[in-house]
């Protein structure tokens, strides 16, 4: 299973700003995608039956993000480019909450590769079901 | 934007860079472009009801203002690796600090390379965000 991210120029734009940056690698028709723009595959591009949130099963109001990371291969894919993602739910453990209950924290992988199959970006994740709703456990 | 044009040295630091105060209006900005529309960053009522004082920040909006302060330091071209721990929530209001320093140079597979450590801090002084992150050097 997997679905296609094509990566637009305006949306690379318009991320750019969001994120406060004026450099010029993200400007013009080609520009490269600001690292953390990959993030967008899940949210805008992946389809809701492989939705990986779906797979952890978590209840929405109790999601926390622990951890993100970016792996790039090579150079950043730029604008132009459609990327092939496909993810998968990797290993879960549970912790105790710090105000009872019990925390869940889940990996999720997302690999993103070009046209040509070659393995592009690795976007691993660390998504946590908290406790109980409204604390601070955990982050973000 | 500046890149490294001498021979980076273990130790050093990127000037500190401190991010206007954060608006509910910046978590819609990043919301619309990144397509994550999760209720908890501009819906107040929702947030209430889930048992925040507010609404507050999307995660991935502080990684991705770290992100710009460290590509904008040592070249987003150059970025192969990009690491965050999300530490403590942000909240409307907040000033956002960013920080890193050079703490390994080595050499990988692709050539050479340097690791920073990074942080992103609130007002109060406490991280937000700590992460890692490897630039290729040319």
């Amino acid at each position: 299973m997997s679905y296609e991210f094509p990566l637009d120029y305006s949306k690379i734009r318009e991320f750019a700003r969001a994120v406060m940056t004026d450099d010029a690698a993200h400007t013009g028709t080609e520009p490269v995608i600001p690292p953390t723009m990959l993030t967008s595959g899940r949210m805008i591009w992946e389809p809701a039956e492989q939705s990986g949130f779906v797979k952890l099963g978590f209840d929405r109001r109790r999601i926390l993000h622990g951890e993100e990371e970016y792996v790039f291969h090579g150079p950043l894919p730029r604008a132009g480019q459609t990327l092939t993602a496909d993810t998968r739910i990797g290993e879960s453990f549970e912790k105790p909450g710090k105000r009872g209950g019990v925390m869940t924290f889940a990996k999720m992988i997302t690999e993103f590769r070009d046209d040509s199959g070659r393995l592009v970006a690795t976007q691993n994740s660390t998504i946590i079901q908290t406790a109980t709703t409204g604390n601070s456990e955990g982050s973000k | 934007m500046t890149t490294v044009t001498t021979t980076p040295v273990i130790g050093h630091q990127a000037p500190p860079l401190t991010y206007p105060p954060l608006t509910r209006t910046d978590f819609v900005k990043y919301q619309g472009a990144s397509g994550d529309f999760h209720p908890l960053h501009h819906d107040e009522s929702y947030a209430l009801e889930t048992g925040f004082p507010s609404v507050f920040s999307v995660g991935m909006l502080q990684a991705g203002l770290l992100a710009s302060y460290v590509t904008d330091w040592l070249g987003v071209e150059n970025l192969r690796r990009f690491k965050v721990r999300f530490a403590e929530k942000v909240w409307p209001g907040d000033e956002l600090t960013c920080s890193a320093k050079i703490v390994d140079v080595f050499d990988a597979e692709d050539g050479r390379r340097v690791r920073i450590e990074m942080t992103c801090a609130r007002q109060t002084g406490v991280n937000a965000l700590v992460g890692d992150a490897e630039f290729l050097l040319d």
